[in-house]
């Protein structure tokens, strides 16, 4: 299955819906937009992974890279994922620290409103 | 002992490939479906590593992948051609550039996945051999 992204904005926070497989071959998309996001003034990111069905390192360095993109001016990207099998590959890489990961959106935005 | 052998072009597009054989064959073979995700996602990482090497070091030189039913594991071996000195495996960043933190990562979630991992690296190309627990009798004879 090929990446499809999609994003939309709800008041301060840009949630970008991800389905299909992140790889060596898709991420570059992903990239493109979490830059394209960052340089328009997107600072607060929220992926959505529910319907991701493939994740692997070079996906999870282009999550890193956006976060580090919008930590440069204080903002912050999570996630929304409760897939065992994707967040595994975060587990064994230790970025479940890293990343705020959330069970829906709902709950990620509830936790973004109370830190804004 | 049983041998599925693939050798691709070096480009990101055939990794997926390489990750439907590799899983196609570990259900066959008789891998649980509980660890079909883990052979996935380790082939998956082996073949991109191998990938990204080739298209430094030697972009016209296929990749190779081996599958082998063997006594009840299920093993796989990925060979690259590239020097492996300095081809630890990076995330693409913006214009071309790397994450430097993301160094080595791939092989940090095989290791992390594959039951029992052996990594040859050689100045003629890396070796990673990875092998999971298998059904003696395979899906075959059930």
């Amino acid at each position: 299955m090929d990446l499809k992204l999609d994003h939309h904005s709800e008041d301060n926070l840009t949630i970008v819906d991800v389905e299909g497989e992140i790889d060596v071959y898709t991420a570059p998309r992903l990239r493109e937009l979490l830059i394209d996001l960052v340089n328009k003034g997107n600072f607060h990111l929220l992926v959505n992974m529910e319907k991701v069905d493939f994740l692997d390192s070079t996906g999870l360095g282009v999550l890193v890279g956006g976060l580090k993109r919008v930590r440069a001016h204080d903002g912050s990207l999570e996630l929304v994922c409760t897939q065992e099998r994707i967040l595994k590959i975060f587990r064994i890489t230790g970025l479940t620290k890293v990343f705020g990961i959330y069970a829906s959106v709902e709950e990620a935005k509830e936790a973004h409103g109370r830190d804004k | 002992m049983a041998t599925v052998e693939l050798t691709f072009t070096a480009l990101p597009a055939h990794v997926r490939t390489a990750r439907l054989v590799a899983t196609a064959i570990a259900r066959r073979t008789g891998v649980a479906e509980a660890i079909l995700d883990e052979v996935r996602l380790a082939v998956g990482e082996a073949c991109s590593r191998a990938v990204e090497a080739h298209r430094l070091h030697c972009p016209g030189e296929p990749v190779r992948i081996e599958l082998r039913d063997d006594a009840g594991r299920f093993e796989v071996t990925v060979t690259d051609s590239a020097p492996s000195e300095d081809v630890a495996p990076r995330a693409p960043e913006t214009n071309g550039g790397l994450i430097p933190e993301m160094d080595n990562l791939g092989i940090a979630v095989i290791a992390g996945l594959a039951d029992d991992v052996e990594v040859l690296p050689g100045p003629k190309g890396m070796r990673i051999r990875m092998s999971w627990p298998a059904s003696p009798d395979g899906v075959a004879a059930l």
